[in-house]
């Protein structure tokens, strides 16, 4: 009778254990599974058809104007925390001096780094996704770049140059929401983005300091401001837009500009701390 | 103390099961506790795989690689996998030794119900922590604790020799039992809003304590602001049930009923101070998981305490035998 509860006992246990997933692989196994999902698509499953799918109506329109400015920072900047990476050794190993957030990055000339601006009225006809990916690195358990855009169906390469575990957070609110692991050093993953949309967000739920912003575009009319506070929109045909400058604390703010030639023109933001 | 006595021989492994579901009650509240860090840390999506961890078992997942958020998950995930495992056994021991055949079945269902959490938890890592799931998540998780409460109450020694013939009987009878569950109704419904406002992120939508956005009653318009002032508002009906249910069970003169409504009382004030003190210290993550924890305590006191008020004063005919095993014990009658 004991015997046949032991069996059972251990019997239970036994399938628990093999339910729990077909044992451990060996790394290098898991890693070509994880580089071999490639070009997952992320677009929502009952979106409708995406205008990028639809025949171009008008074959895709560049000029040669240049639309350059700086978003200024107004007032005093905020002392952005240092991040405390105690929660895993691996993290604090990497940065010898201390590492702060990057919600608020004010650069020494008073500008703003971080700012997408793009073209958000005035874009006509349809501009084919890059082939070339835009990457998203996490090294020092940071994401780099902090901001970015990317175009519809273009591919993201998130790539874990960290010796230790990431997860991959996307908060769309127009596309999929995804979570992927990339527990080894090396890993790379790739995701398209099929609808347009701004401050998608990105976090790693291991590292809660880590998060990334970026903006969907269906056209390449989009930058992000440098260490300098400026940005550069390149190959504009003439038209007229609204250009929107977007930052992760201090919202949005349009400016119209009119292009009739291949002028350079200059569009300057200012926000307000 | 129990009569062991006349229970000869089966006594002891009364004394085991019972011993073993009080151990499985008190893994469930460590469960509980170890859930609730994983919310309060918000490190439910640290580990994006379900029911593999980052592709390995999560049985050999390596400790090297508990870092960051995953410590809190992984480790959730580790305990409930315990906890599974010990109700399989407990239903299993009750299945052979048990008398009666509702404790029984109270087994099995104790069982389902850890297996459809297991299997709520993973949805919810799946799914990306819907509200809907982790809150169904967040009650199941007490139910089962409830139904874990229950059979150590009733495989206890002592109920065994008090328990009542017919529980609805005795329950109309019963002006404690019934307050006992006016008691635990209540903080179950606490529950369920609690887990509301925490998976909305209502928790501080009310940031001041004991005034409510400086007044008395504060404007409901908006839900986060009306969920949380409910929690408040059932704080105070709970607290006034398990007033008015102590200062009975003082006067019922039954010592061990007295003692354990002042062991209800002593938790429901503590537990209104750790709500307290997560509203004022804007959700520290051991103030609030305390507070999970000990809400789990409350409902299970509440609970223990109306069983306890159903059993009968000690009545020999009310014994409640133990289930001769099938093979072993018939042989030794022979
Ligand atoms: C089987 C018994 C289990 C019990 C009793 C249990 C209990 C709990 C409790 C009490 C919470 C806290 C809820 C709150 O604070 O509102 C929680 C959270 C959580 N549990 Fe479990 N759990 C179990 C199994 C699992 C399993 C197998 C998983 C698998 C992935 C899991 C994943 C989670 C997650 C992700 C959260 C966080 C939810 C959120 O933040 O919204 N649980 N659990
Ligand atoms: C007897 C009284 C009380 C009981 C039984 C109780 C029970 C609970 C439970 C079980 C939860 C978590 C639900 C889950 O698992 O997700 C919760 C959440 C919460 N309770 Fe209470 N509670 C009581 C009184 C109070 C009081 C007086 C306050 C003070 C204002 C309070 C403030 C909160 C808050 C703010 C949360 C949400 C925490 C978060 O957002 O993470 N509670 N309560």
């Amino acid at each position: 009778m004991r015997q046949r509860v032991v069996f059972l006992i251990f019997g239970t246990l036994t399938s628990l254990a093999l339910l729990a997933c077909g044992g451990k692989k060996d790394e290098d196994a898991l890693m070509e599974e994880e580089t071999a999902k490639t070009s997952t698509s992320a677009a929502a499953p009952a979106a409708p058809a995406a205008a990028s799918a639809a025949a171009p109506a008008a074959a895709p329109a560049t000029g040669g104007a240049t639309v350059t400015g700086k978003v200024a920072f107004d007032g005093t900047a905020p002392t952005e925390p240092a991040i405390k990476m105690d929660a895993d050794a691996y993290c604090k190993s990497q940065h010898a001096t201390p590492v702060y957030e990057q919600e608020v990055v004010v650069n020494p000339n008073k500008t703003l780094q971080w700012v997408l601006v793009y073209v958000k009225e005035g874009v006509n006809g349809s501009y084919p996704a890059p082939t070339a990916a835009v990457e998203l690195n996490q090294q020092g358990c940071q994401y780099h770049p902090h901001v970015f855009g990317i175009q519809t169906g273009q591919p993201l390469k998130v790539v874990n140059s960290d010796g230790t575990l990431h997860n991959i957070h996307a908060l769309p609110k127009k596309n999929a929401e995804f979570n992927i692991g990339q527990p080894f050093k090396g890993m790379e993953t790739v995701k398209k983005f099929d609808n347009p949309e701004t401050g998608l967000r990105f976090k790693c739920d291991v590292h809660k300091w880590m998060g990334a912003y970026c903006g969907v575009f269906n056209h390449p009319f989009f930058a992000v401001t440098n260490d300098q506070g400026a940005f550069e929109i390149k190959n504009l045909p003439p038209g007229n837009y609204v250009i929107e400058a977007w930052h992760e604390k201090y919202g949005t703010q349009t400016q119209n500009v009119t292009i009739t030639g291949s002028e350079a023109k200059t569009v300057d933001f200012s926000f307000k701390g | 103390m129990p009569d062991r006595g006349f229970a000869a021989g089966t006594g002891a492994t009364n004394v085991g099961l019972h011993r073993f579901a009080v151990l499985l009650a008190a893994a469930t509240l460590l469960l509980v506790f170890a859930g609730g860090l994983v919310t309060s840390t918000e490190s439910g999506l640290s580990v994006p795989d379900w029911p593999t961890t980052y592709g390995y078992n999560m049985f050999t997942f390596p400790l090297s690689k508990w870092v960051g958020g995953i410590r809190f998950e992984h480790s959730h995930r580790l305990i409930a996998s315990m906890v599974g495992l010990l109700t399989i056994v407990l239903a299993v021991w009750l299945q052979r030794r048990e008398g009666r055949r509702w404790v029984r079945r109270l087994g099995w269902a104790a069982l389902a119900i850890v297996i459809a959490q297991g299997l709520l938890g993973g949805l919810t890592v799946l799914l990306f922590l819907p509200p809907a799931v982790s809150v169904a998540h967040a009650c199941l998780a007490q139910t089962f604790f409830c139904v874990v409460v229950t059979l150590a109450v009733v495989t206890s020694p002592r109920f065994r020799d008090r328990a009542p013939r017919s529980f609805s009987a005795t329950f109309g009878a019963n002006p404690l039992a019934r307050l006992a569950a006016w008691a635990t109704g209540l903080v179950y419904l606490q529950l369920l809003v609690g887990a509301i406002m925490r998976h909305t992120k209502a928790g501080l939508a009310i940031p001041d304590f004991p005034l409510a956005l400086g007044r008395v009653v504060p404007p409901l318009d908006a839900f986060p602001v009306a969920i949380h002032f409910v929690h408040r508002v059932n704080a105070v009906a709970i607290a006034a049930v398990v007033g008015v249910l102590v200062a009975r069970a003082i006067r019922s003169r039954r010592p061990g009923l007295a003692r354990l409504s002042l062991v209800l009382g002593a938790l429901v004030l503590v537990q209104i101070g750790l709500g307290a003190a997560t509203v004022l210290s804007r959700k520290d993550v051991l103030v609030t998981t305390a507070h999970v924890a000990c809400g789990a305590l409350v409902l299970g006191t509440a609970l223990s305490f109306g069983i306890g008020a159903m059993a009968a004063e000690r009545r020999r005919g009310n014994v409640i035998p133990m289930r001769p095993s099938l093979s072993g014990r018939a042989a030794a009658w022979k």
